[in-house]
């Protein structure tokens, strides 16, 4: 933890309406590791995930306070473009959802939205998005087909290679793999250990022992707070606080 | 019982349709058979005119030797229906991209009725604003020789169109999943490129159903071309020259004809093409969206 954190959050809070759903919550990620976001359901980790790229604009009725600086600076400053942003830190949702076109087409949209017009490049890119999301060897003969004849995990490691493609700094994932069986899930898993050599990850996950498995540093959220950080290792072996060592040995949740 | 009673009152409406399609058909038969005074051969090929003249399509059913040629009908409406739907087809669409991605939701909800309250206003009403209206600021305004033309009839059943249109299309881009645009979003698209790439394709089956029931109004539509068009059955490409569509020629005719003549058969016939045309329009459409949705889908 010497280097500079990707991401410095300071005094976060997020509120719907009259409901807070993040309060005042200070965090670092570390660039080029997992941090994994564990808590019990409407704890906040989701709404907390979504303040990153800022698709909480997307949401009447939500505001915000304190702020998120990516590389040091605030990205709900006014000098920053939100498309940038979203290209920089990219997301991937919970139940997947590949746009109604072709495999090749969902992989190329965001650098075709980035203006890249290069034919050549356009198709090594998108190859190479899917060697990275480990797709490449089911779908490199039927890229022309539509992403909806995918299998669930399938589909799901597409939109990892369409959030890829455009080579975000950040990749937030918010439970890939909670819609997925058992042997896509391990899949994904896997992947993410390859990514977090080129990328800063955050992910969701509701999965203890997945947590345990993919992340470096974990974060304990508890009712819109966040209880405890540390390294995954610590943390599930050695947590500070009580409710946390409650939560992760299964007593609530 | 209750379920008896759907199925009748279900079935009860085919029966309808059959048995307008038999009653039409049936007063049209002479036509079809070719045992009449007119045929497949007088309707759509050349006939002579006048006496050392090429022949050529003209309606004048009237007359010592009638002419009953479709050609002139047929173009008519294409024209009137061509230039409805160039005009209607992209306000419509834009006014439902607008509704549904960039409203706010206040505005949405205003928009919405009051477009499709468009829609009942009655065509007599269109027709008489563009009589009154539309014709002279047309004429004005693209320098035209006459005030009625296929162009003003056109624009006013574009108003006619519009709504129509547009409802469809807008619930149809409505139905596009939320994260669908969140997944655009999120890759770094604006607002824009989200609706024009992601929305709207994924709408497709939805706004090209909308478009084929546009069209299919504006073939029938007959009140607003009878009073806009100017209703002269003459072989021309010119949008400004006026303009007799077949739905107006039976409006205009039905009530004069000599029953159960010739010219009253062409009449029905003329009825039996605008169905088939509809129809034909339907079917065609049908096919595309399936396939859309079949090639979308995936399950191919």
């Amino acid at each position: 933890m010497s280097a500079q954190p990707k991401v410095k959050v300071r005094r976060l809070s997020i509120h719907y309406r009259d409901k807070t759903a993040v309060k005042n919550l200070d965090l670092d990620i570390a660039e080029r590791q997992v941090l994994a976001l564990i808590g019990p359901s409407g704890c906040g980790k989701s709404t907390f995930l979504r303040a990153l790229n800022r698709m909480n604009d997307l949401i009447p009725g939500a505001r915000q306070e304190g702020e998120v600086l990516l590389d040091g600076q605030d990205i709900n400053g006014r000098e920053i473009d939100v498309v940038d942003l979203r290209r920089r830190v990219g997301m991937v949702f919970q139940k997947s959802n590949p746009f109604p076109k072709s495999i090749f087409e969902n992989v190329a949209f965001g650098l075709r939205i980035a203006g890249l017009r290069d034919k050549a490049e356009l198709t090594a890119r998108v190859e190479a998005s899917l060697h990275h999301a480990a797709l490449w060897d089911e779908v490199k003969d039927r890229l022309a087909e539509s992403a909806l004849s995918l299998s669930g995990g399938q589909q799901q490691r597409l939109c990892i290679a369409r959030a890829l493609a455009i080579e975000p700094e950040v990749v937030l994932m918010d439970e890939p793999a909670s819609a997925l069986d058992p042997l896509s899930t391990a899949k994904i898993e896997e992947l993410m250990h390859e990514l977090k050599s080129r990328y800063t990850i955050v992910i969701v996950t509701h999965n203890m022992q997945q947590a345990a498995r993919v992340s470096d540093q974990t974060a304990f959220f508890y009712m819109g707070e966040l209880i405890e950080v540390g390294s995954t290792a610590h943390l599930f072996t050695n947590p500070g606080v009580k409710r946390t060592e409650d939560y992760v040995t299964g007593k609530f949740g | 019982m209750i379920a008896l009673t759907i199925q009748a009152v279900g079935l009860s409406g085919i029966a309808a349709v059959l048995l307008i399609v038999i009653f039409v058909g049936r007063e049209a038969l002479p036509i079809l058979r070719g045992d009449g005074e007119a045929g497949f051969d007088t309707l759509f090929l050349p006939q002579p005119l006048r006496p050392g003249k090429p022949p050529g399509f003209m309606w004048q059913p009237v007359g010592e030797v009638p002419k009953l040629s479709m050609i002139p009908l047929l173009l008519g409406t294409l024209k009137v229906t061509l230039v409805a739907m160039v005009v209607a087809v992209p306000v419509a669409l834009a006014a439902a991209l607008f509704t549904s991605e960039f409203a706010p939701r206040r505005l949405r909800e205003l928009l919405k009725p009051v477009i499709e309250l468009l829609a009942s206003i009655p065509s007599v009403v269109l027709g008489f604003f563009a009589l009154m209206t539309l014709a002279g600021w047309a004429q004005s305004t693209f320098g035209l020789p006459s005030r009625l033309s296929a162009l003003v009839a056109g624009l006013a059943m574009a108003i006619a169109i519009v709504p129509v249109v547009f409802t469809v299309a807008e619930d149809a881009l409505t139905a596009v999943p939320r994260s669908y645009r969140e997944a655009s979003l999120a890759l770094g698209a604006t607002p824009w490129e989200t609706a024009w790439r992601v929305v709207l394709p994924a709408a497709a089956p939805g706004v090209f159903a909308a478009c084929v029931l546009g069209f299919g109004r504006a073939i029938g539509e007959t009140m607003i071309v009878l009073m806009a068009s100017g209703n002269a059955a003459i072989v021309s490409l010119s949008l400004s020259d006026s303009t007799r569509t077949m739905s107006a020629t039976i409006a205009a005719e039905m009530g004069e004809v000599v029953f159960g003549g010739t010219h009253w058969s062409v009449l029905f016939f003329i009825g039996l093409q605008l169905f088939a045309l509809t129809l034909a329009l339907n079917w065609v459409a049908g096919a595309f969206v399936r396939r859309t949705l079949r090639r979308l889908g995936g399950t191919a």
